[in-house]
């Protein structure tokens, strides 16, 4: 659709033309019906600039109020009361103007219903004018913000892309397979096994699938793998999950971001050994999953905490289940823990 | 002989800078460190006359760790994807490695720095522009004799001139650090922190009150000047 600019300056001069031709036209007419040229003109110019001034008050009033559908009735009559009092006033006017011209008084009592139907028509095609105008810039400005929308969907996939495959996870891994094959050319190979699994995983699943505890825990299982011949001895890793809970369900790859944010909030702000801790359980209905790592308290900053990883987790929680409480932090003494609850459909 | 540091967190990345190396006679790996603190006891002891550094690392990053440096050594960055580290190579014309890399990509880096050896790296501008390009600062790194120090930026109450060093006043009193007052001014968070003072900078929520459009009191009693700019800045950042 090509937007047509509708500017203010285009409006006024396209009025005034109207008014201008109909002006010229009615002088015309009421000649032609028997007045005196210069007294149709006059005739004219009175009435009809009334008119036009009361349309521009109408007009400039309906920017800052459009009524709701249903109030049309009310504004018809306001229309109605609006033009009847612009031809009782022109009306006078005109008489005061021209009280002695018998012909002239007759004539112009004689028009009045005419030029009363004239003026509320006119006032309603004005508003009518208004309002198509007003729903069109709506029709533009809802347009543009669809646009926008979508064009922050397209970013919010590709974002979340990106952070499933951190560039530094993905070439970080990749050299330390390249430094395996030189000495340790089985361990490489298992390593780059591991890494293609760890990606077709995450390239399989969507957003929206729900995966069972089991098949999670195994595709993190992928990743710490990597991981830890990525840091050697200093990344220590236990998942405590009973048997009986392998078939409960949540998200897929909801734990991948969490437990990344543990390992960087553990082991880049430490530089001892670290030792990353899950736990699972049953609450409620309500699958528990808890994550633990180190850090320094001394210098860590509160806001480092809950990183974007976090903000994530708690915003596809939120679009999921529509609740706000599924996420939660604590540090106490030089651990942080990760508490998120999914609840069982 | 040439002595050598291997500065990475990674081990196995460690283990192929060092396997390379092993095909240059002249060259002898004194320490591999793990960490930033590691590196900078290795440099003192060492006097390395080449090392290869990683980016991110625990606690302090590559930079931080070349800042408490005095002089730092000549440096091969080695890292696997920190654009703007990236951007700041390339207009220092300081050769750095993407992980992972060719043995004859290395081969190059070497080469280039055996040639280059005579002349002075420009180390030190590298540091002050990646510095300001970082982000957003959420602590400062500072050295005091052999002792480093991190300090969260929520616990510098304000930053004061001082020749060519920075005051950085904490609750326990301060910290010299070598760097400019423009360059904590841009990388701070302006909502946090105002530049009040061409030798003042502070922390917005350590004010306590506001008597004049002269002067500022702190919550921990001391009185910093403002100068007619920053009092509208500060007026500005605390929305009056």
């Amino acid at each position: 659709m090509a937007a047509v600019e509708i500017t203010q300056k285009r409006i006024a001069r396209t009025y005034t033309i109207v008014w201008l031709t109909w002006i010229i036209v009615q002088s015309f007419i009421l000649s032609y019906i028997g007045l005196g040229m210069k007294q149709a003109i006059i005739d004219s110019v009175v009435s009809n600039i009334f008119t036009a001034g009361l349309g521009i008050i109408l007009y400039n009033i309906l920017q800052y109020y459009q009524p709701e559908n249903d109030n049309f009735v009310y504004l018809r009559l306001w229309a109605l009361f609006l033009a009847v009092a612009d031809i009782t006033i022109v009306n006078e006017v005109l008489k005061y103007i021209y009280y002695d011209d018998e012909q002239y008084l007759k004539v112009l009592h004689q028009s009045l219903p005419i030029r009363l139907c004239f003026v509320f028509l006119m006032l309603a095609i004005i508003t009518l004018l208004t309002w198509v105008q007003y729903y069109y810039i709506n029709v533009q400005e809802t347009m543009e913000r669809n646009a926008n929308t979508e064009t922050m969907v397209r970013e919010a996939e590709l974002s979340k892309l990106r952070q499933q495959l951190q560039p530094h996870f993905l070439f970080n891994s990749l050299n330390s397979i390249s430094a395996l094959a030189g000495s340790k050319p089985e361990e490489a190979r298992k390593m780059i096994q591991q890494l293609s699994d760890f990606l077709r995983g995450t390239l399989k699943k969507d957003d929206q699938q729900l995966v069972t505890l089991k098949e999670e825990l195994q595709h993190l299982n992928l990743y710490l793998e990597i991981e830890k011949v990525r840091f050697g001895h200093r990344l220590n890793t236990e998942i405590h999950c009973d048997e009986s809970l392998n078939g409960l369900i949540l998200p897929s790859l909801l734990l991948q971001p969490i437990v990344e944010n543990a390992i960087k909030f553990g082991l880049y702000d430490t530089t001892d050994d670290v030792l990353i801790e899950i736990y699972t359980r049953l609450e409620r209905n309500e699958l528990v999953v808890e994550v633990k790592n180190p850090f320094d308290p001394t210098t860590a900053s509160p806001k480092k905490g809950t990183g974007f990883g976090l903000t994530s987790v708690q915003r596809r929680l939120y679009l999921l289940y529509a609740r706000n409480n599924l996420v939660k932090t604590q540090s106490q003494e030089k651990h942080f823990t990760t508490t998120i609850h999914i609840p069982q459909l | 002989m040439i002595k050598v540091v291997l500065i990475d967190d990674e081990p196995l990345a460690r283990s192929i800078v060092a396997e390379y190396l092993q095909s240059y006679s002249n060259i002898e790996i004194v320490q591999e460190c793990g960490d930033g603190f590691e590196g900078i006891k290795a440099i003192a002891q060492h006097h390395p006359d080449l090392i290869f550094l990683d980016v991110q690392m625990p606690k302090i990053n590559g930079f931080e760790m070349l800042e408490l440096l005095e002089t730092p050594p000549a440096v091969i960055f080695t890292t696997a994807f920190d654009e703007f580290a990236m951007r700041a190579f390339e207009t220092h014309a300081i050769d750095y490695l993407l992980k992972p890399f060719s043995k004859e990509r290395f081969d190059k880096a070497m080469e280039k720095w055996m040639k280059q050896k005579a002349a002075p790296q420009s180390t030190q501008a590298l540091i002050e522009a990646v510095s300001a390009q970082q982000e957003e600062q959420h602590q400062v790194v500072v050295k005091t004799g052999s002792s480093i120090r991190i300090i969260p930026i929520s616990e510098v109450l304000y930053f004061e001139a001082y020749d060519d060093y920075v005051k950085i006043h904490t609750k326990d009193g301060y910290h010299l650090k070598k760097k400019t007052m423009q360059h904590f001014e841009n990388t701070l968070d302006a909502a946090i922190f105002a530049r009040v003072h061409r030798s003042f900078i502070i922390q917005v929520a350590q004010i306590t009150r506001i008597d004049s459009a002269d002067e500022v009191l702190l919550k921990n009693g001391v009185r910093v000047p403002l100068s007619r700019k920053g009092y509208t800045k500060l007026k500005a950042v605390l929305g009056l």
